[in-house]
């Protein structure tokens, strides 16, 4: 393709991906309003539109509008980046996600894995300067716990996706899901479970949601935000989700693997959706049942369980690996 | 080990009753649409009560708006010129700031203030929530339906003298006593 074509199609493209993500993270919102209410005996937003389907848009409509309020004490710069870095950090990491065979932007990126790793250490930035800017009590704890969570999982994390790379021996996610005949969720069980709790964390959900704690910190590090700037910190909170739970569903549950999805691209995309679908169900589903754990509880639960549970998964990936393939 | 069986059943016991609880019966109900059964001793919209015979209850005692915490009571007493019973003349509350505690309705000795269970009270301004005695007072008796205070207060007034309310007996006469 020449490239006077190339480029004005990618960016209508991105476009489109951008609004589809932020339509599916409005949703999320919806769906786990909805959920939520299901498992807590409520009803939940169900007023506008059929089934309140469009609870999401007035959502949106509402905090657009909203009144702009910059507070006089905050360190202005790092406020405003703030809640860019978190949307704009998650919508990145989507690019090198194959949602079909050959359907992503930019799967074969040799290093995606890396790329997704980075990426989410600068998403916690976002969390953690928005608290630290906005210079209040709750803001600052909140930060203070974003960072005492990032210490805890990430390294876990990390460890956990090894066993993945060490089985498909590329870190790029189209080789992953091109190798997963059997998803590795099968062959990396331990590996799973680790990377699971770690991506709970990094997406900061109960019961880890430590920085944003409603019931003591107010709302933690997004205090000061509001309406738009308020909007994307939400935005990047769910977007987040949706990210892990691809993430989750690329790297151990076979990603598009599926029936007919090797002829049948568009199949792919189905089969993923679906698994997809099925872990964001799995987080709300966990957000009604488990309460939140204290930070030291999580520090020392990462470093005492998490992390040895990863390197044992990684040391016996190695040697099974090594003596059998 | 035993500490990783009890952790996973603790788990999986939260995961499987919240399940449950999506069978559950709703505990809410979809408010506009359906009318919740709200207790008969709810405490909504107060409003100011008349004796059974349509006098109105209140004798402007402040009683009500020195208990509330939140002052949200104005009274100005007056004297009627016919039976020099007290009145208020001015009664305002001013709904903005009451936090329906009902210790108003406590402190009242004619049981004159007293809440209902309506607290459908929405308005579009401040001004519209000040309730002036107009639309406060109510034309009937409220809870009590036979209760009067000046019938059953020990005091004389204009037309009952003492040993005539309800439930009182003829004053002793202790010349009658004497050895
Ligand atoms: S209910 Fe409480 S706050 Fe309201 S007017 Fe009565 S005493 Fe005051
Ligand atoms: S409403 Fe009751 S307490 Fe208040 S002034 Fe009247 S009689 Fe007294």
């Amino acid at each position: 393709m020449s490239p006077w074509l190339f480029w004005p199609l990618i960016t209508i493209a991105m476009v489109v991906v951008i609004l589809g993500l932020i339509l599916a993270a409005g949703f999320t919102v919806f769906g786990e309003r909805r959920i939520l209410g299901l498992l807590q005996n409520r009803y939940g937003p169900n007023q506008a539109g059929p089934f309140g389907l469009l609870q999401a848009i007035a959502d949106a409509v509402k905090l657009l509008t909203k009144e702009y309020f910059l507070p006089g004490f905050v360190d202005q710069k790092l406020y405003k980046l703030a809640p860019v870095l978190v949307v704009v950090t998650v919508l990145l990491s989507f690019v090198v996600v194959p949602i079909g065979k050959g359907i992503s932007f930019a799967a074969d990126f040799n290093v995606g894995l890396l790329f997704i790793l980075g990426l989410s250490s600068l998403h916690v930035y976002g969390i953690f300067l928005g608290g630290w800017s906005s210079s209040t009590k709750y803001t600052v704890l909140g930060s203070i716990r974003t960072i005492a969570q990032l210490i805890s999982y990430e390294l876990a994390m990390g460890v956990a996706l090894l066993g993945v790379v060490l089985l498909s021996g590329s870190f790029s996610l189209e080789d992953i899901v091109l190798k997963q005949d059997i998803a590795y969720i099968f062959l990396q069980p331990f590996g799973f479970i680790v990377f699971f709790i770690a991506g709970i964390a990094e997406t900061n959900r109960l019961p880890f949601d430590l920085p944003e704690a409603e019931n003591e910190l107010a709302a933690g590090f997004n205090t000061e935000y509001g309406g738009m700037p308020f909007a994307m910190f939400f935005l990047g909170e769910y977007l987040g989700i949706i990210f892990i739970s691809c993430l989750t569903t690329t790297l151990y549950l076979g990603g598009w693997h599926g029936p007919w999805a090797e002829s049948y691209p568009l199949v792919g995309v189905f089969w993923f959706a679906l698994k997809t679908l099925a872990l964001l169900f799995f987080f709300i589903w966990m957000r009604a049942s488990v309460p939140r754990v204290r930070w030291d509880q999580l520090m020392s639960f990462g470093w005492k369980y998490l992390l040895p549970l990863g390197l044992v998964n990684i040391i016996a990936t190695a040697l099974i690996s090594a003596l059998w393939m | 080990m035993k500490n990783l069986k009890n952790w996973v059943g603790e788990i999986t016991g939260a995961f499987s009753a919240t399940l449950k609880h999506a069978f559950a019966e709703r505990d809410t109900v979809c408010y506009p649409a359906e009318k919740p059964d709200l207790p008969e001793r709810w405490r909504g919209r107060i409003i100011l009560t008349v004796t059974p015979e349509g006098e109105e209850r209140c004798v402007a005692c402040y009683l009500c708006s020195s208990v509330c915490p939140s002052s949200a009571i104005t009274i100005q007493g007056a004297e009627r010129e016919d039976d020099e019973r007290r009145y208020a003349e001015k009664f305002e509350i001013d709904f903005t700031r009451c936090i329906f505690c009902g210790l108003c309705e406590e402190a009242c000795p004619t049981r004159a203030i007293q809440t209902t269970n309506d607290f459908e009270m929405g308005a579009s301004s401040r001004a519209e929530l000040v309730y002036d005695k107009s639309r406060l007072l109510e034309n009937h008796t409220g809870k009590y339906p036979d209760f009067d205070y000046f019938k059953r207060a020990g005091v004389p007034i204009r037309g009952k003298d003492v040993g005539e309310g309800a439930n009182e007996k003829p004053p002793v006469d202790v010349y009658t006593l004497l050895p």
